[in-house]
């Protein structure tokens, strides 16, 4: 009797604990996004280099791409920058930048000083196509079936970690 | 008669349809009102613990500016919500909605509550039990009756 009476208070206080150090270890800035599992919401924006051609995400269809939301006034895009470069060396899957209310000319001007790992680039001026992808911390990186359904996203700069154990893996497995 | 009432009651909106009309750019107190209220109730993803009137994060200026648009387009708050939840999640609530996912956050207060008002009750019941009985401490009526009969018992001629 004696002892329920201590460990019952005891339990809820380890489970209390327990709670609070796993919560401890979550980014509050990541989350979940609700557009996972679902068809990539629809766009039609002039591409960066070529303004006079449109892309859609129509053209894409039959294909895995990965949509990676960029800047030229986003700080941590150069963090993720040489790992974007080293995907799109590898040819493994295309990548297709969304240039988030950002300037064309100065866009142009980065991606001509820091390397284009794009296989196009689009122009999202206002950022209203951010807005459908649930954008808000940029860089952002979509992964996308060949269905055009969204399957992954990583808020926030790419790191080898994620693309290692999350993003490659899934990429291929998509692929077959 | 109900012709004439009828003719009332179109007039009355005719005329509105036609002020709104004449002055687009005016500003609507009862569309401000209805922004002001609505944008207290969404959260900015940037800076997350400002609302969206709150907040002045570039992000925010666009929802704010999107959920302007929306309600002028005639949309209800309810789709103007379920809109900007498709996009961001339940996050952008500021109240969190009730479904499977959130009962316990809802209903845990009162189960805590409920709890602990049982446990009071078992703690109070047990203490009542264990509690000396009224014939080891007896009140003050039971005492003059005790003496009543003590003395009663006395012997005669004792004192």
């Amino acid at each position: 009797m004696k002892a329920v009476r201590w460990s019952i208070p005891l339990a809820i206080f380890l489970i209390l604990l327990a709670f609070l150090w796993v919560g401890l270890g979550r980014d509050p800035r990541e989350v979940p996004s609700p557009l996972i599992g679902k068809p990539a919401p629809a766009f039609s924006l002039s591409q960066l280099h070529e303004p006079s051609q449109a892309l859609s995400n129509s053209d894409l269809r039959g294909k895995v791409w990965l949509l990676n939301v960029w800047a030229s006034w986003c700080v941590s895009c150069r963090e993720e920058h040489p790992l974007l470069m080293q995907l799109a060396a590898g040819k493994t899957v295309p990548i297709y930048g969304l240039d988030y209310k950002d300037d064309p000319g100065s866009g142009k001007a980065w991606l001509a000083q820091n390397g284009d790992p794009y296989t196009a680039s689009i122009v999202d001026r206002d950022g209203r196509v951010g807005i459908d992808y649930g954008v808000y911390g940029v860089p952002e990186t979509f992964v996308v079936d060949k269905e055009g359904v969204i399957r992954y996203k990583q808020i926030g700069p790419l790191s080898v970690e994620a693309l290692q154990r999350k993003i490659l893996p899934l990429v291929r497995e998509l692929q077959k | 008669m109900s012709c004439r009432l009828l003719l009332v009651v179109l007039s009355a909106f005719s005329f509105a349809a036609g002020a709104t009309a004449m002055e687009p750019p005016s500003p609507d107190a009862a569309l401000e009102a209805r922004l002001k209220k609505l944008e207290t109730e969404l959260r900015c993803l940037v800076c997350q613990n400002q609302t969206l009137a709150d907040s002045s994060a570039g992000l925010a200026d666009d929802l704010r500016r999107e959920v302007r648009a929306l309600a002028v387009a005639g949309k209800s708050d309810a789709e103007i919500k379920a809109y900007l939840v498709a996009r961001y999640g339940d996050f952008v609530l500021y109240n969190p909605p009730l479904k499977s996912t959130t009962w316990l956050l809802w209903a845990g207060p009162f189960a805590l509550l409920a709890g602990g008002a049982v446990l009071w009750w078992i703690v109070l019941r047990r203490r009542a039990l264990r509690a000396p009985t009224a014939a080891s401490l007896p009140d003050a009526d039971a005492q003059a009756r005790a003496r009543e009969m003590l003395d009663a018992a006395e012997p005669p001629g004792a004192s």
